[in-house]
């Protein structure tokens, strides 16, 4: 039995740049289960806080512990970027690329990528250039690439915030997929409805700190702060 | 106007005909550009990729002092190559000057800024565009420099293209340390200077299209290497 490597949890965060504290201090942890998604208005700090979670930002003090020494979890934990990064590949050598960098052999790491392309309807596009696809296109083949290594925790960070509702929807569903499959899911979006449609349980950041946690109908029914309350009766929260 | 139509339809003649001199110069003066772009190339695109991936203490300042090598007169190259294979040179003893070895070295200095600052900043803006995704897969140092050189590659060839631009139409620095002579070391340029000094404009003209065909030529190719960047066939 492989130790599993949740929950993940952050002490006393702070990020800076510049001198300038960004995030933090943040206490928090990601439990085992569940689909949590940040909210909070732009320069919040949630690109930041799943920055620092998923290992891509230096802390200037506090720490973030997994269950098991982070180097065994590297392979085990997937990042969605708000802008999805297409290698100046096809789209079969963009979703082969971390399979093989991790010892795949090449005949099998194609075989799954034209199966993951196939799932996320990509399935004609796989000789295409990545760079060359759409929007919407580009933010699935980014998702297949983090789910295709079955990860433990997947992050993203606003990954529908520029597409259109139908590729939205399409990213939804593939989204439900994956948790029903196990797969734990950290995902900032400030769209409310989305929120509303996948959150099992809220994280409200302001400021760069958390000021709220709680399981989502508690979240949308009563929030406990009053810019939770206000954002979610669509006034500017600042 | 009539003597240099003749020159023209003359010049134009000896490249259809394949003139033996025309041949020979124009042989010569590829051979020594392209060694020189082969071993350029060689120090230039690595250093330039290292230079856009490692943080060290005095990065910036290399990258300047690149960038002011690039701007290096080729006359001033030749003088100082010129003095250092100069029989009363440090390396004297090799007994290079006026030899293709003494253009080939020339030709080095004079492109290897050119090539490692456009490799520089090729993977440089492909580091850019990478560096998260990269460090997300918690690639290895070599894993990264593998896959930028790789999916920077038509970039690098560019870079390459470009300085063999440069050389095949460079004039100073050979002319000093090569001496442009006959059957040795006359290439296109040197040789156009001579025959222009000499009023021979026949064959001047003739070298003349044929270093015009050969930047067309390169020209073509970087266009084509852009092209198909965005059509993704290699
Ligand atoms: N590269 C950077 N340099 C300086 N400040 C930054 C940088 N990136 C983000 N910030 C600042 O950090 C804060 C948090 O940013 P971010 O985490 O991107 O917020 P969010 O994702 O919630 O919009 C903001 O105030 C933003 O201006
Ligand atoms: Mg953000």
């Amino acid at each position: 039995m492989v130790k599993p490597i949740l929950p993940l949890t952050m002490k006393g965060g702070v990020i800076k740049r510049r001198g300038k504290i960004l995030l933090g201090p943040v206490d928090f942890t990601v439990s085992a289960q569940g689909f949590t998604i940040v909210m909070g208005p732009n320069g919040a700090g949630k690109t930041t806080l799943l920055r620092a979670l998923h290992g891509l930002e230096k802390l200037a003090a506090g720490r973030v512990d997994w269950q098991v020494p982070v180097a065994d979890t590297l392979q085990r934990q997937a990042f969605v970027f708000q802008t999805p990064i297409m290698l100046r590949r096809s789209v079969r050598d963009n979703l082969a690329y971390p399979l093989i960098l991790h010892g795949m052999p090449k005949a099998q790491a194609h075989a799954m990528a034209a199966d993951w392309a196939a799932r996320v309807g990509l399935g004609a596009a796989l000789d295409q250039q990545a760079p060359r696809l759409s929007g919407g296109e580009k933010q699935k083949l980014a998702l297949a690439r983090a789910l295709m290594r079955n990860p433990d925790i997947v992050f993203l960070d606003e990954p529908c915030a520029s597409l259109d509702g139908r590729a939205t929807r399409e990213i939804e569903t593939i989204l439900k997929t994956a948790q029903a499959d196990g797969t734990r899911i950290l995902m900032s979006t400030h769209d409310i409805g989305q929120a509303k449609r996948l959150a099992s349980d809220i994280v409200f950041l302001m400021h760069g700190q958390i000021i709220e946690t709680a399981q989502a109908q508690a979240f949308f029914n009563a929030p406990k702060t009053r810019q939770a309350a206000a954002l979610l009766k669509g006034e500017i929260v600042e | 106007m009539g003597e240099i139509w003749q020159g023209l339809v003359a010049g134009l003649w000896l490249v259809v005909t394949m003139d033996a001199d025309l041949v020979n110069i124009t042989l010569r003066s590829l051979q020594v550009t392209l060694s020189a772009v082969v071993i350029a190339s060689a120090i230039g695109l690595p250093f330039g990729a290292w230079l856009a991936i490692r943080r060290f203490r005095h990065r910036r300042t290399t990258i300047a002092l690149l960038n002011a090598l690039m701007g290096l007169p080729p006359v001033v190259v030749g003088l100082v190559v010129y003095l250092l294979l100069s029989r009363s040179g440090p390396f004297g003893v090799f007994g290079l000057l006026f030899t293709p070895t003494a253009m080939i070295i020339a030709q080095v200095i004079i492109i290897t800024p050119l090539i490692a600052s456009i490799a520089h900043q090729a993977v440089r803006d492909l580091w850019a565009e990478y560096h998260d995704l990269l460090l997300s897969f918690s690639t290895t140092k070599r894993q990264r420099i593998m896959t930028l050189l790789w999916d920077g590659r038509r970039a690098l060839m560019t870079a390459s293209l470009a300085g063999f631009g440069r050389a095949i139409g460079e004039v100073g620095a050979i002319m000093i340390v090569g001496g442009n002579i006959d059957n040795a070391t006359r290439v296109l340029t040197t040789a156009i200077a001579l025959e222009t000094g000499k009023g021979d404009f026949a064959l001047a003209l003739g070298l003349g299209f044929v270093l015009i065909g050969l930047a067309i030529a390169v020209n073509i190719a970087t266009h084509m290497i852009g092209r198909t960047e965005s059509e993704g066939k290699w």
